[in-house]
């Protein structure tokens, strides 16, 4: 066990290394800059990863300033249900979502050609085409990007984990004795901010990659066009047999894994739980809204029509009285 | 010169006014449902309310309620146009609900419209909508609890 993680330790710090050296302020590809309007899309080709969490620990370094600086003692909330969610004393969590780690290796161990296989897969939000946790909040906290980026708002998020309950991966994490909820009524509303990744909109904005992107010696991961990253997620699959993961879950993310097992088999074999997200088909979650909102635009005209038939039912039957008494 | 008389509500009035009453009821508690407050504070652990915690259940209660809101008003406005008005006058605490239903219903329409696919505001605009459409119904159910009391309908009949 200690040579594994050694071993591991050194590849990790090694392969950082060198992935850092030579993608330093590596600029955003001009196809990326270009694409001011469309959604950006990352691939993640879960061959090439080798678990060295180079990309994990540059998303803690870099995202470090954006993350929650708690007062303590919290407020006391009520009522009693309400639970403290406190990371704040385990800020070097590294194996699952916390709010100081936006981003972890999930390892998946199957048969494939009747040999052992692990994989392991970079996790983090999958930025949603149309996130119904963006769509959910009752507060605009949560919010889509025109560059298909889905990031909450720490400044106005009052940590009622609406978010993490609707989210097909329940990605989004809790850090209580933070944000603008302790200036309102921290006893009665609101808990905290919720933490995830905002796949580094400001280094986007700078023109620069996301960290983890930058840093990966291997590069398993890749951003671009959202159409174009599909396009060569199906020609890499079509190359070895493989499949995609995100393409069509929740109605399509702008996140796509591709794997050249079935993801089915990588779910269940991979460890599940509070801040380890699964890999199951999800459908489209905010189809039902997208749909009925369709019938509001018809609903007034069925009014109108309802109202015309009364009306001229009730023209009708005044001439015919009017007739009669003639 | 004109003076106004309250009237008694017809079988199919009474009706659209009971049907107006419990939209609205339905529309409020699904809508303060989509704050995560019905968990917290033991709603939904009353027997047979468990739903009201299930965020996408009342989110889609909400939207039919909104479905069956704008058939309704689009029914009385243009009832009342065609027919109504030559009759019955609008009251000035009906001016006061027409501009807050107004307010609701718009700030509502921003809001299912920002949940499509491919459309995003700007930050500040979905805040405004999210905290004005919340304000718009609590003003909203004091006036109507007010006029209530004052026993000030919507219409009178017009008598000259």
């Amino acid at each position: 066990m200690a040579n594994e993680i050694s071993r591991r330790l050194f590849i990790k710090g090694g392969l950082a290394a060198i992935g850092t050296v030579g993608a330093s302020s590596l600029p955003l590809p001009a196809t990326v800059r270009g694409a001011t309007q469309g959604a950006l899309a990352t691939l993640i080709d879960i061959r090439k990863c080798i678990g060295c969490e180079a990309c994990v620990e540059a998303c803690q370094e870099v995202n470090e300033p954006k993350f929650p600086e708690p007062e303590k003692p919290f407020p006391k909330m009520y009522p009693s249900r309400v639970k403290v969610s406190d990371w704040s004393d385990e800020r070097d969590v590294m194996d699952r979502l916390t709010p100081y780690n936006w981003l972890f290796i999930q390892e998946a161990t199957v048969t494939v050609n009747g040999e052992e296989q692990t994989f392991t897969i970079p996790r983090r939000c999958m930025h949603c085409q149309n996130p119904p946790c963006a769509d959910l909040c009752p507060w605009g906290a949560a919010r889509k990007l025109k560059n298909g980026i889905t990031r909450i708002d720490a400044d106005i998020c009052l940590g009622g984990s609406k978010c993490k309950a609707v989210c097909p991966w329940h990605i989004p994490e809790r850090q209580t004795g933070v944000g603008l909820y302790m200036d309102i009524l921290p006893a009665f509303a609101g808990n905290g901010v919720m933490y995830k990744c905002d796949r580094c909109y400001d280094r986007l904005e700078q023109g620069e990659l996301p960290a983890c992107i930058e840093v990966c010696p291997e590069n398993v991961q890749k951003i671009g066009p959202r159409d174009e990253i599909i396009k060569e997620a199906h020609a890499i699959a079509k190359e070895i047999n493989g499949h995609i993961y995100g393409e069509k879950e929740n109605g399509g993310t702008n996140t796509i894994y591709v794997s050249p097992v079935p993801f089915e088999e990588l779910n269940k074999a991979m460890e599940k739980g509070p801040g380890k997200p699964h890999m199951k088909p999800v459908e489209d979650s905010m189809a039902h809204a997208d749909n009925l909102a369709k019938a509001m635009v018809i609903a007034p005209l069925a009014g109108a029509v309802a109202a015309l038939g009364k009306f001229y039912k009730f023209t009708k039957n005044d001439n015919g009285s009017e007739e009669s008494r003639k | 010169m004109k003076s106004h008389n309250r009237y008694e509500l017809s079988g199919g009035q009474r009706i659209l006014r009971w049907l107006y009453v419990l939209t609205l009821i339905v529309m409020g508690f699904t809508g303060f449902g989509q704050m995560p407050i019905f968990k917290r504070y033991y709603i939904a652990d009353i027997p047979g309310m468990a739903w009201a915690a299930n965020f996408f259940l009342t989110h889609y209660i909400h939207y039919l309620g909104a479905i069956f809101l704008f058939a309704l008003i689009a029914y009385v406005i243009l009832g009342y146009i065609l027919s109504g008005r030559k009759q019955f006058s609008l009251t000035a605490s009906a001016y006061v609900r027409i501009a807050l239903l107004g307010g609701i219903v718009v700030t509502g329409i921003f809001r299912v419209f920002k949940n499509l696919p491919d459309v995003v505001f700007f930050p500040g605009f979905t805040l405004f909508i999210d905290i004005a459409h919340l304000g718009f119904m609590m003003v909203y159910i004091f006036s109507a609890l007010f006029f209530l009391i004052i026993k000030s309908g919507w219409v009178v009949r017009k008598s000259y």
